[in-house]
């Protein structure tokens, strides 16, 4: 059986504007950043995987390399929807568990800031001749003429989806949850924004996609964020302050979405996360309840909720219950999303799966300030990427 | 009477207007759009064309106000659960807000025009409406 995995150093940036910087500045400072956290240096590192999705041509890794170290390790440039950040942690962490080497490096970085509604890629213009064109022979552009291909509008229609099969949903609840992710956001002061809003605010905002308000909608930014993984057997050489500080990764996982009836018609981002949550808690040798905290893909406030009966985190159908019983408030039994998740925090696509790591291990190694949850011990991480991606990773505190 | 194209060629204007999937003749499974082989078990032993049921059950929607240029705002967009089979469409001859359309709510199909190119020819959309 392959040996243990851990996080050595990981670091996130302050998510938000830099108009002056370019993505590899932005990268670099978490590169950077995470390589101080571990105590090492891009010389100690076997593999470099970078993920930046709005780049994905890009040879971000080498550029990055440019700048920190050319050490001449294979580079794995990944793009894998909002779960690059996950797929490169992923890629560092197989290479590492294969033996190929005893440490890696994994970035992701994004510069959104400015960026507008994202959609679908079948948008096309129309012309001045009907001509059928592509898989559905189609004579005009088909976003907004059958059905929406925005991110809104498409994950709303998943949280309705959700309410039809189980019922207990409702505007109000889906801006409540809205509302907690902001007011966690105000102990966050690497979010993007540290607003909070009032229930009646976020419900009278304006209206992107019914029933997602703009703050329920997660938020374009700029970002970086990185982690060094390791060995459990290198770690083992290491200084009892850099093992006591590692974060073990008891279960990586990364699926992709099987055929499910409707996926052509509405992207099913259950079924693979529940598959993803499925093979995490079995690799961890835990379960659902032992979970101190979770962050999840809150990409909109109607994704938050499906993700907590995916997760497994309360009983099939029963996600409205859960949240209204104030099981997902800091302060609740399974604290989710305490950073302000992706709707206050931000979202720079390809940070997203490496930042919610580095929010789990913040508070893992009790370090986590203010917005601290106390004795913290497991944590899980979840993104979703449409097309469509799931990483799931669950860490664990040292015991050392 | 002008010349008419479907938007989508998974629109059939005749008899009367009605949606056709391509069905895996191997598992059944049905897809709008071209494929290669089968997504749901791999085959590619072909598709044969099937029409698909005209009335259906609102199963997710959204009311979108923010689109593309030239997609008039606020519009339905949602799903409808044909007879078993998942389509996506626009909820049209009604108003867009939540009073008047719901989870659940029986629709048909409905065709509009949505264009006149160059030539005269008129693109023929298509949505659901209230049954
Ligand atoms: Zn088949």
């Amino acid at each position: 059986m392959a040996e243990d995995i851990w996080i050595l150093g990981i670091h996130m940036t302050k998510f938000g504007k830099y108009p002056d910087r370019d993505t590899i500045d932005i990268a670099a400072e978490a590169a950077l950043g995470a390589l101080g956290d571990g105590g090492v240096t891009m010389a100690d590192m076997g593999i470099l995987a970078a993920g930046n999705l709005m780049g994905a041509s890009a040879p971000t890794g080498q550029m990055l390399q440019k700048q920190i170290g050319q050490t001449g390790i294979p580079v794995f440039n990944v793009s894998n929807a909002c779960a690059t950040g996950a797929t490169a942690l992923r890629t560092a962490i197989m290479a590492v568990k294969s033996g190929e080497c005893d440490m890696g490096l994994a970035v992701g970085v994004e510069k959104l800031a400015g960026v507008g509604l994202l959609a679908g890629g079948s948008r096309k213009s129309d012309s001045n001749t009907f001509t059928p064109s592509g898989r559905y022979g189609a004579v005009a552009a088909v976003d907004g003429r059958i059905g929406t291909e925005t991110m809104p509008g498409v994950f709303a229609q998943i949280g309705m989806e959700y309410g039809h099969k189980y019922g207990g949903t409702s505007f109000e609840l889906f801006a409540k949850i809205s509302e907690k992710n902001h007011a966690h956001s105000t102990l966050n002061p690497l979010a993007a924004y540290q607003k909070r809003f009032t229930l009646d605010e976020i419900m009278n905002d304006i209206m992107i996609a019914y029933p997602n308000t703009r703050p329920m909608c997660s938020a374009n930014c700029d970002g970086a964020a990185a982690a060094v993984v390791i060995s459990d057997s290198k770690l083992k050489t290491l200084s009892l302050e850099q093992q006591r500080r590692a974060v073990k990764v008891s279960a990586s996982v990364l699926t992709s979405d099987p055929y499910t009836e409707s996926c052509q018609v509405l992207p099913d981002v259950n079924t693979l996360t529940r598959r993803a949550a499925t093979q995490a808690y079995e690799q961890a040798g835990i379960g659902p309840a032992d979970l101190d905290l979770v962050e999840l893909h809150d990409c909109f406030a109607t994704a938050e909720l499906v993700h907590y009966d995916n997760l497994m985190l309360c009983e099939e159908g029963g996600a409205a219950a859960f949240f209204e019983s104030g099981a997902t408030w800091r302060d609740g039994s399974t604290p989710v999303n305490v950073s302000g998740g992706l709707e206050s925090k931000g979202h720079p696509i390809a940070a997203t799966g490496i930042a919610n790591i580095w929010e789990i291990c913040h508070h893992l190694r009790g370090e986590a300030g203010e917005r601290q949850i106390e004795g913290a011990k497991v944590g899980l991480a979840h993104v979703i990427g449409l097309g469509s991606a799931c990483g799931v990773h669950i860490l664990e505190k040292s015991a050392a | 009477m002008a010349k008419q194209v479907p938007i989508v060629e998974y629109l059939a204007l005749e008899p009367t207007p009605h949606l056709v999937a391509h069905q895996c003749t191997a598992c059944g499974a049905r897809f709008f759009d071209r494929r290669n082989a089968c997504a749901s078990c791999g085959s590619a032993a072909g598709f044969e064309s099937v029409a698909v049921e005209s009335d259906g059950v609102l199963r997710a929607f959204t009311i979108v106000s923010m689109a593309a240029p030239g997609i008039p705002v606020p519009f339905v967009a949602g799903v409808v659960d044909c007879g078993g089979t998942s389509v996506r469409a626009n909820v049209i001859n009604t108003e867009p807000d939540p009073e008047h359309v719901t989870l659940g709510m029986k629709v048909r199909l409905a065709t509009q025009v949505i264009g006149t190119d160059g030539e005269g020819t008129e693109a023929i959309g298509f949505g659901f409406e209230p049954a």
